[in-house]
């Protein structure tokens, strides 16, 4: 340890005992001073500490939030549509409860206040009003039906079936990275079995060769959409669970490994829109996982470009498919021998492993 | 419903007739304070393991912040107390997960539960209702052992090579079934959870004990309308725990089975490492199901009894009754069955089913209400009170304060919409650590402060009491409220390090503040536990029966009572605890029989 390192020690003990002593003196104070007397200069003491606390909490409050409102995303336009409905319930929700607590925490602090012992008052008796209780379970009912009748209107939006017109694409978590896949230009992504991944033979996926559908899907680096086009993500793990979160779209779905899910979405801004409305030159639309994987959790992170549509076409255009990365002698020869027993081979390759089919 | 029965034979009919204060003469060191079965002491051995676990998680705390709060300093003292698991004066990721999971695990379990409930219940329940012991001793004793073999365990595996679990308190498999995963689930996860399985052993001794006593060996007089609210909580949670742990013990032992025996219960489709897995069929969401159906109701679990505490330390400090007794009891109530139904809501984004989905939300802004009804009824005893302001009832105050502002957070993550923004963000961790990590603290210390010359026959520092309340309550705020902010911007719990995502890097001087305050805040808690050592040994010593004027049945028991608390006949009771400040009397103590004149509610 270095000299500071024990220097801090010190202080800290030191802060400690000379507390420790006033708190010892105060009782032996209490005791000469008489008990009764005492008690009374310590009740208004903490009395008054309760309104200050609140005065000062709520300045407090009012002060973290200018701070802080801007590093969030909720003066942001929301970058998807589904996004926009969650922010509309998030300030409904935020008012309301804002409210509660503000009333609330008062009352509460300002009871404390004003109620302190003294010896003119005598405590009310009160023991119930069952006029006041129905009172106070009817009204938190009424708003919570509110605020569930909304939320569920919109859950149901979220989650609902994708438009017909959107783009699949398929998005696998592994630790500690994510991979994607489009479906190419049949728009049909091909099938898949766990056992046949090999990612030295260029099959990280466990795309299945004898699937046609196969032969044309790419697998970039980065994720690409169109803006102000749906696109519906099929999520899916190797190893653990992960997930995909997406804070400027304001959405997640775990990555569940045996169980693939889905999320769809429309995205409304370009990322160089978003450049523009941060006002952050750096701007990228993030994929972070959102759920503990393991010692790499916190570094696995994808990233997604939103352009126009011509820019996408060009992007997509330039990829090679996987099918020939992982052929690079002559795909179409061994997509021709081996294709007659497609349907057997994802079988026969469940009982012996992949290493023995390719 | 009379107790006369003596729980112990020999123990309890001696000192029926022994007026003294506790040595009794067959009774060792062994038997009065190592394998006691005196349900006082029982209780100050829980909560002397949970003072001690509650410093180590705290420090898990302290060390993880400072990670958090300065991702580019290195500390070479670190590396020289732990190694290579701090390589370079720098916690490694693994180092990392693992202190965040072990906090979770021993605060939520060993500190909040075992801590908490095995403190009061056990010193409480036979004290409040009338009984000499629990019903059964030697099972009380039982439970406590148990804990012990628990945290051994526990604390055995943080001195194995790979660590212990690291994969977060909720531990999900495939993570934690894959010891391929990841070091920390490798014997450690083992480790991990036999103790857990141990530990709820333990709960549901203990459990069984505190309901068939609330159940059979109340006093005379005692009907159930009667009892303390804090015996109410009890009970209600001795209920939950039992209905709930037995499926986490279930969810446990399958994991054990997929680590060890090659099923696959909650494993498919897996490829590690390159490797694949022979696992098919298994579905890992099957696990989560069984985790939260405990808990869910955990939580629940923690927060009762505080509740219960909360309410007596409050009326009687505030010298009224506490508003509502029926309707404290009633959403009591609602809210432990509603906690049942509730579990899902801590997997709306996994995939499940939209319409199930849907169920949840409406029962998870169900149990709002009575959490609400509960708050309202605070207020109202407050109101027109008259208000003595000794430590415990300055952390009643808190605890009503966090218990507001964490209960208005529950509201935007049970709505399932929101969730989807909010889940596995820095707005969740907002939420339970105010809601449930503070509150129960606040309600615990209320506890502490308040029965301790009950406890130990001497008062705790009321200065040292005061600059704990005080400090505590705005570390708090400082450490949980700007969390929320975190979570708005989408940022997730459980990362090591933010400096590495565009979106979320800002947030650095943030960290760095509430890492600050979480160590202020640690060091007033090691006050706390000053105060309570030294008191027990050097504190003022209590003089008068009931320190408090208080209504219920312990303060009628000699100052230091002995094994079976009264020397002579139980009291009898003849009223609810809660006449305070009735027909002009400061208050009518539960065995004051009720005179003719008196006015009824
Ligand atoms: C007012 C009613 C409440 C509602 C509606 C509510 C709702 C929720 C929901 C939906 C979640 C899951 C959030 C997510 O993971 O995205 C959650 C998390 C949690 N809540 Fe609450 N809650 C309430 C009160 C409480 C209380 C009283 C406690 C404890 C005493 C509590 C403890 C917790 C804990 C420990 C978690 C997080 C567990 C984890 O993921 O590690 N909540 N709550
Ligand atoms: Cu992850
Ligand atoms: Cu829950």
């Amino acid at each position: 340890m270095t000299w500071t390192e024990y220097f801090v020690i010190i202080i800290g003990v030191l802060i400690f005992v000379v507390i420790f002593q006033i708190a010892k003196a105060s009782e032996y104070v209490s005791v000469l001073k008489g008990e009764k007397k005492a008690f009374q200069q310590n009740n208004r003491i903490n009395a008054f500490l309760m309104l200050v606390f609140l005065v000062l909490g709520l300045a407090a409050a009012w002060w973290c939030n200018k701070l802080l409102y801007k590093k969030t995303l909720l003066w942001l336009p929301s970058a998807s549509e589904h996004g926009e409905k969650i922010d509309t319930m998030m300030w409904i929700t935020i008012a309301i409860t804002g409210i509660v607590f503000f009333v609330t925490q008062i009352l509460l602090f300002w009871f404390a206040y004003k109620y302190q012992a003294t010896e003119k008052r005598k405590a009310h008796y009160y023991p119930h009003n069952n006029k006041l209780e129905l009172l106070w379970t009817a009204v938190p009912a009424i708003a919570l039906t509110v605020l569930v009748s909304f939320g569920l209107y919109y859950w149901y939006k979220i989650t609902g079936d994708a438009p017909k017109d959107a783009m699949e694409v398929e998005i696998t978590g592994h630790q500690f990275g994510w991979e994607y896949r489009y479906p190419g230009k049949d728009g049909v992504l091909g099938r898949q079995h766990y056992r046949l991944t090999d990612a030295a033979k260029g099959n990280p996926l466990g795309q299945d060769w004898n699937d046609v559908a196969n032969h044309d899907d790419l697998h970039p680096s980065e994720l690409h959409l169109v803006v102000d086009k749906p696109v519906k993500l099929i999520i899916r793990s190797q190893d653990v669970i992960h997930d995909v979160g997406l804070p400027h779209f304001r959405l997640k779905m775990d990555a569940v490994p045996g169980t693939p899910t889905t999320m769809w979405f429309t995205p409304k801004h370009t990322t160089a829109k978003m450049k523009e409305l941060t006002g952050n030159e750096n701007f990228v639309y993030e994929i972070s996982c959102d759920q503990m994987c393991g010692s790499g959790h916190y570094s696995m992170k994808g990233t997604i470009v939103v352009e126009t549509q011509e820019e996408f076409d060009k992007w997509i255009n330039s990829q090679k498919p996987q099918y020939v990365t992982a052929h690079p002698d002559g795909a179409v020869a061994v997509a021709a021998t081996v294709a007659p027993a497609a349907a057997d081979s994802v079988k026969a390759a469940a009982g012996t492993g992949p290493k023995s089919e390719h | 419903m009379s107790n006369e029965i003596a729980v112990q034979h020999g123990v309890a009919s001696h000192e029926v007739h022994e007026h003294h204060d506790g040595h009794h003469h067959h009774e060792t060191f062994i038997t009065k304070y190592v394998f006691s079965q005196d349900h006082k002491m029982i209780a100050k051995q829980f909560l002397i393991t949970g003072i001690i676990w509650a410093i180590i998680g705290g420090l898990m705390s302290v060390l993880f912040r400072i990670q958090l709060g300065y991702p580019e300093a290195t500390f070479p003292w670190l590396e020289d107390i732990f190694g290579h698991w701090a390589k370079d004066g720098k916690i490694q990721p693994e180092f990392f997960y693992a202190l965040g999971t072990m906090h979770g695990t021993i605060l939520v379990f060993f500190v909040l539960t075992a801590g908490l409930s095995g403190t009061f219940a056990n010193l409480l329940i036979p004290y409040q209702i009338g009984a000499r012991d629990m019903a059964s001793p030697f099972m009380n004793m039982l439970s406590y052992w148990f804990f012990v073999l628990a945290s051994i365990i526990l604390l055995s595996s943080l001195f194995v090579q790979t660590g212990p679990a690291s994969g977060g308190w909720t531990v999900y498999p495939p993570l934690s079934a894959l010891g391929d995963a990841s070091q920390g689930s490798k014997i450690g996860m083992d480790l991990w959870l036999v103790s857990l399985a141990m530990f709820v052993v333990s709960s549901l001794l203990g459990g069984l004990n505190y309901v068939s006593t609330i159940l059979n060996m109340r006093t005379k007089g005692m009907t159930m309308t009667r009892m303390p609210l804090t015996i109410w909580a009890l009970l209600f949670t001795a209920i939950l725990g039992l209905l709930s742990f037995p499926v986490l013990f279930s969810g446990f032992i399958l994991l054990l089975f997929d680590r060890h025996l090659g099923t696959s219960f909650y494993l498919s489709d897996i490829v590690l490492g390159g490797n694949i897995l022979p696992n098919e069929g298994g579905s890992p969401i099957l696990y989560q199901h069984l985790f939260w159906f405990l808990g869910h109701p955990e939580v629940y679990i923690i927060i009762l009894p505080t509740m219960g505490l909360v309410s007596e330390v409050m009326s009687i400090n505030a010298r009224k009754p506490i508003f509502g007794y029926m309707a404290m009891i009633a959403s009591m109530f609602a809210i432990a069955l509603l906690a049942f139904l509730v579990w899902a809501h801590h997997m709306f984004v996994t995939g499940m089913n939209p319409f199930l989905g849907s169920v949840f939300v409406l029962l998870t802004l169900l149990i709002a209400v009575p959490s609400a009804i509960k708050v309202f009824n605070w207020l109202t005893t407050l109101w027109r009170g008259n208000i003595r302001f000794t430590p415990g009832m300055l952390f009643c105050v808190g605890f009503v304060s966090m218990f507001i502002s964490g209960g208005l957070t529950g509201i935007f993550v049970g709505n399932s919409t929101l969730d989807i923004h909010l889940h596995d963000t820095y707005f969740v961790i907002a939420h339970f650590h105010i809601v449930m990590g503070v509150s129960a603290f606040m309600g615990m210390f209320a506890g502490v402060y308040h029965w301790f010359p009950k406890m130990y026959g001497r008062y705790m520092n009321n200065t040292l009491g005061y600059i704990h309340f005080w400090v505590t309550l705005i570390c708090a705020y400082v450490i949980f409220w700007p969390m929320h902010y975190e979570g708005f911007a989408g940022m997730p719990r459980r990362y090591y390090d933010y400096s590495g995502w565009e979106s979320f890097k800002h947030f650095v001087e943030l960290n760095r503040v509430i890492s600050f305050a979480a160590i202020v805040s640690f060091l007033v808690q090691l006050l706390f536990v000053f105060n309570f050592f030294y008191s027990i040994f050097k504190g003022r010593k209590v003089t008068t029966l009931n320190p408090w004027n208080a209504n219920t049945l312990e303060w009628t028991t000699p100052i230091n009572p002995g094994h079976g608390n009264w020397p002579g006949e139980i009291p009898e009771v003849h009223r609810w605890a809660y006449d305070y400040g009735k027909d002009g009397k400061d208050f009518i103590p539960q065995t004051e029989p009720v005179s003719k004149d008196e006015s009824t509610h």
